[in-house]
């Protein structure tokens, strides 16, 4: 019964998208303006009908319903309660829904909230947001139904894949896929500011808390994702530039520039087209993503756990909304007038050039990601990895980095270095000092070089801002701006010093020995086996001391799953304020002595704690910029209420 | 709006505004290629129109016969499927092989890494279409078929030729091909 | 530094469409000089790549050839694939699934000597075909094509 509500509820939205979409575009013309009235409602309640599907799907993985045949698939009544609820996204169709859902309930929000733009230009909008949902409704219902009935009714349910049943795996693709959707909604308003030609700062408020939350979901998600592989694949890396992984890092880059660029049409009216341009950009590169990992296109060598009939179903709706956008945009744009100028040296130009040196990074990630298929159409076998996208990514983020520490400081309009200069005169130093100390110590390689001495200089010029401010009455976007620049530091720092100093260290000992990395010393105890619910594994105890600290005990495992059958190596990690002992234990040799792979890595985890910190930067400023709109928004009504009564 | 600033509308961008489209597109037709491009990626066994290799694999359940390759060449045309307690796919196909083994087609198993009692539950709890069971406990009569996953299934003349192998689990529109193959085998 | 106002547009486009042009070049040239290439034993024995470039070879461990050797990290094996055979080196941790008999990909190159240098080895990973109903992309398989196409 519940599976019927929701799927009468998923039949119900689509239908509504549908009148949301027609209602939206006949609103803008003279004849159906009467119609214009009905949109915002309409949209309200197509998120409404979307989320109760959603909770339908969830209640009935929650019960177990096991004729529904999505949850017969992926689920079973012995889970845990958590995995049964995440189990409704953790699928395809699932996964479908959930994305929709967020579209419709963001649509829902913008047509409740957004007063601000001309009431033509939300029309566009809102029709454009229902155009988007309309194709994946019709993905989900034609292709994809998530409440499908079985008969008949399985006893039990196909989903008990203990490996599955981990709460990073349950949290993390959602957290990509808010991102993704909220990349939507700065589509939608890209679209509607291109048919109404109404591109102004108004319209960049109205779009930047959007691109705010996708960038910190985005941001969160990467940099989880990140720390996932690098305890849980053993080997020792945390960023392999594998597809699956540039396919979230891609929407992130243009969120980035989008982020930065709809700053400058905000505050000076300035960049118009190319904010367009980039809204529409973002978005894709979500939709581009999400069809490279679907589709499995890029990893033919695995041919068997893709489908490559929902790739092309992704894929035309990629074809459609984004080269309908592009056409719309090449159409368009030439007469979208030209806003503000400024020179070179000014906050503007510091910004553009942000945003050409991101747009280079991005292509650069998305050409290497594809090349692949390149190769693969003129007949080579190829995969592409570090020693491309390292030197590439860095010939591009270096000079970026610079003009982070440079920008912040500079006026908008027009500013001498001059002026900046003598600010910036520590954080050069501190260059220097950095760049001095690493020669004189040496063998550092010169991406690692680089990276070490401008996190250093940049950490310090990240703070300036802050100066001649009075902290109490800084607004908190300024302190949000800080802090994501200086968390970008401190990531930095963790990069390089990690490809820097890390020592690795590769034995075969036997019980008793005892072996050195870094300034630890590792004795191997023994091996013993232990047993877990549904694994056995080979557990080394490693007794491992820092330099002069008391012993600890670290356990890296060898597990065995049985069903189905698998071995995995389970890494311990050791953290200290300075760096983390990572051990990995492997087989075990025909003379009884036992593999173990060591590393030391200082100050690995800045990487993460960086990324959070841009996160949490991203958060204060998304705070403040709401909290500031709101306040805009009650003076508003305020002076128009008073308007009206003086009127009477 | 008021923040509006009308400066001149000028058709700045020439060719230059079409580039993300040119660009786009050149994605699209690319990504077609990859798409399009016939899938070699099924990786047809070469032992096709060759005999079974021989083996002899010892009964996987105690009731029940292990497979011999000889068992093979007794003049009908059988499927041998290979398959796993732990492979979610097998369960997936178990209602296709049920309908095929009640179409009266001889359906031979060969188990790989198994116990007794997983098998046992799996066959309990999915249904047993087989006539023998082999147990293949560390997979090499699988790798000497050119197989290289679970689940796999092969059809087999009545001289032990192979004439098919499938890859992946059979899914209810497969049935059709399979019993087309079982015929011409059969001839 | 000002620019001259009216041709701004023209200006920052043009600043921007070079710096992306050169990108892209650059991005052209790095990837035919980066792109780590696949081999076959067959194909690598033919036809060397230069000593020092990243390629991956493919093919079976041969039944008999593994060895260990004394420091217990390092392992010795020859990759055929029916017409030739290539010796291959590696240091480190053995994935579970690698044995003699079994598929392997490993990544490295070519060294002087005729050897093949490994730094990585992928053992074929999952020998179980996953059906549609199963298919959503969950990290979980996203682990395996990271293992499996780097």
């Amino acid at each position: 019964m519940i599976a019927e509500l929701g799927l009468a509820a998923l039949w119900l939205a689509a239908a509504l998208a549908a009148l949301q979409l027609v209602s939206g575009a006949l609103g803008l013309t003279p004849k159906g303006a009467a119609l214009a009235g009905i949109v915002r409602p309409v949209a309200v309640v197509q998120g409404l009908l979307a989320l109760t599907a959603f909770i339908c799907l969830i209640y009935v993985f929650a019960v177990t319903d096991l004729s529904v045949k999505l949850v017969a698939m992926n689920s079973h009544s012995m889970k845990p309660l958590v995995f049964k609820i995440a189990g409704a996204w953790g699928n395809h169709e699932g996964s479908m829904l959930l994305w929709v859902t967020v579209m419709g309930m963001a649509g829902g929000v913008v047509a409740l909230i957004e007063r601000r733009l001309p009431e033509r230009t939300m029309l566009a909008t809102l029709a454009g947001q229902a155009f988007v949902s309309i194709g994946f409704y019709a993905f989900l219902l034609i292709a994809s139904n998530p409440f499908e009935r079985l008969s008949p009714t399985p006893v039990e349910g196909n989903g008990l894949n203990p490996l599955l049943q981990d709460l990073g795996l349950a949290f993390h693709p959602p957290t990509l896929y808010l991102g993704y959707v909220g990349l939507s909604v700065a589509f939608s308003f890209a679209i509607g500011a291109l048919v109404t030609r109404e591109v102004g700062p108004a319209f960049a408020r109205a779009m930047r808390p959007w691109v705010l939350a996708a960038w910190i979901f985005l941001t969160a998600g990467i940099a989880a994702g990140s720390y996932w592989a690098y305890y849980e694949l053993g080997w020792g890396g945390w960023w392999f530039w594998d597809p699956v992984e540039n396919a979230s890092l891609m929407p992130w880059l243009a969120a980035t520039a989008l982020l930065h660029s709809v700053s400058v049409l905000a505050a000076r009216n300035a960049l118009r087209a190319w904010t367009i341009m980039l809204g529409v950009v973002a978005f894709s590169m979500s939709m581009v993503g999400t069809f490279l990992v679907r589709s499995g296109i890029l990893t033919s060598v695995h041919a068997f756990a893709v489908d490559p009939e929902r790739g092309s179903f992704i894929l035309v709706l990629l074809a459609i909304y984004i080269g309908g956008a592009l056409t719309l945009f090449a159409l368009r744009a030439g007469t979208v007038t030209e806003g503000e100028r400024f020179a070179l040296v000014s906050r503007e130009g510091a910004l553009v050039f942000n945003n050409v040196m991101l747009s280079a990074i991005l292509g650069i990630v998305l050409f290497g990601t594809l090349y692949p298929l390149v190769a693969e159409a003129m007949g080579a076998k190829v995969s592409v990895g570090p020693p491309y996208f390292n030197p590439m990514g860095a010939l591009f983020v270096v000079p970026m980095l610079v003009v982070l520490a440079v920008g912040p400081l500079l006026r908008w309009r027009n500013d001498r270095f001059g002026r900046v200069g003598g600010r910036l005169v520590i954080p050069a130093m501190l260059v220097a000092a950095g760049a001095m100390a690493l020669l004189v110590m040496g063998g550092v390689s010169l991406l690692p070089f680089l990276g070490l001495v401008l996190a250093v200089g940049l950490a310090w010029a990240s703070l300036l801002p802050l100066r001649e401010r009075k902290l109490r009455r800084t607004p908190l976007a300024v302190w949000g701006m800080v802090m994501a620049h200086f968390g970008v530091a401190v990531s930095l720092f963790g990069m390089s010093s990690e490809s820097a100093f890390s020592i690795e260290k590769l034995v075969a000992v036997n019980a008793g020995d005892t072996t050195e990395v870094g300034p630890w010393l590792v004795r191997l105890d023994g091996v013993e086996p232990v047993a877990g619910p549904n694994w056995t594994a080979l557990e080394a105890q490693l007794k491992v001391r820092y330099k002069d600290a008391d012993p600890v005990m670290v356990r890296p495992q060898s597990r065995s799953f049985w069903t189905p059958p698998q071995q995995t190596s389970e890494s311990a990690l050791l953290t200290r304020w300075n760096g983390q002992l990572y051990a990995v234990l492997g087989g075990e040799g025909e003379d009884g002595r036992w593999q173990l792979r060591l590393w030391w890595k200082p100050f690995v985890t800045l990487i993460w704690i960086g990324g959070l910190l841009i996160a949490f930067g991203g958060v204060l400023a998304l705070i403040g910029r709401v909290k500031s709109d709101l306040r805009r928004i009650i003076a508003r009504d305020r002076t128009a209420d008073r308007r009206e009564s003086q009127g009477r | 709006m008021s923040e509006e600033t009308p400066t001149t509308t000028r058709k700045g961008g020439g060719w230059a505004i079409w580039l993300p489209l040119a660009l786009f597109a050149a994605f699209v037709a690319l990504v077609l290629i990859g798409l399009l491009r016939p899938a070699d990626r099924n990786v047809e066994s070469t032992l096709i129109g060759k005999p079974v290799p021989e083996f002899q694999l010892p009964p996987a359940l105690p009731a029940r016969p292990g497979l011999d390759s000889r068992d093979l060449a007794n003049g009908k045309p059988h499927l041998v499927n290979i398959f796993a307690s732990w492979c979610l796919p097998c369960r997936v196909e178990a209602p296709q092989l049920a309908a095929l083994a009640e179409a009266g087609v001889p359906i031979e198993g060969i188990s790989v890494r198994d116990t007794t009692e997983a098998l046992q539950r799996f066959l309990d709890e999915h249904g047993d279409p087989f006539q023998r069971i082999g147990a293949d406990d560390d997979g090499k009569v699988q790798l000497s078929l050119g197989s290289s996953g679970v689940p796999e299934t092969y059809v087999i003349d009545g001289k032990g030729v192979i004439r098919y192998q499938h890859i992946g689990e059979i899914r209810p529109e497969h049935v059709p091909l399979i019993l087309d193959k079982l015929r011409e085998a059969s001839r | 530094m000002a620019i001259k106002a009216k041709h701004q547009r023209l200006v920052l486009l043009a600043i921007a469409l070079i710096v992306l042009i050169g990108a892209g070049l650059l991005a052209a040239w790095a990837l035919r000089n980066q792109a780590s290439y696949f081999y076959v034993p067959s194909e690598i024995v033919a036809d060397p790549p230069a000593p020092d470039r990243a390629v991956r070879l493919g093919g079976m461990v041969e039944q008999g050839s593994l060895r260990t050797e004394a420091d217990g990290v390092t392992i010795a094996f020859v990759v055929q694939d029916g017409d030739a055979r290539v010796p291959v080196r590696f240091s480190g941790i053995i994935p579970s699934l690698f044995v003699e008999g079994s598929g392997v990909v490993a990544e490295g190159r070519m060294g002087r000597n005729g050897v093949f240098i490994a730094d990585n080895l992928l053992a074929k990973h999952d020998e179980n075909y996953i059906p549609r109903e199963m298919q959503e992309m969950t990290t979980a398989q996203a682990e395996r094509v990271v293992a499996e196409t780097r």
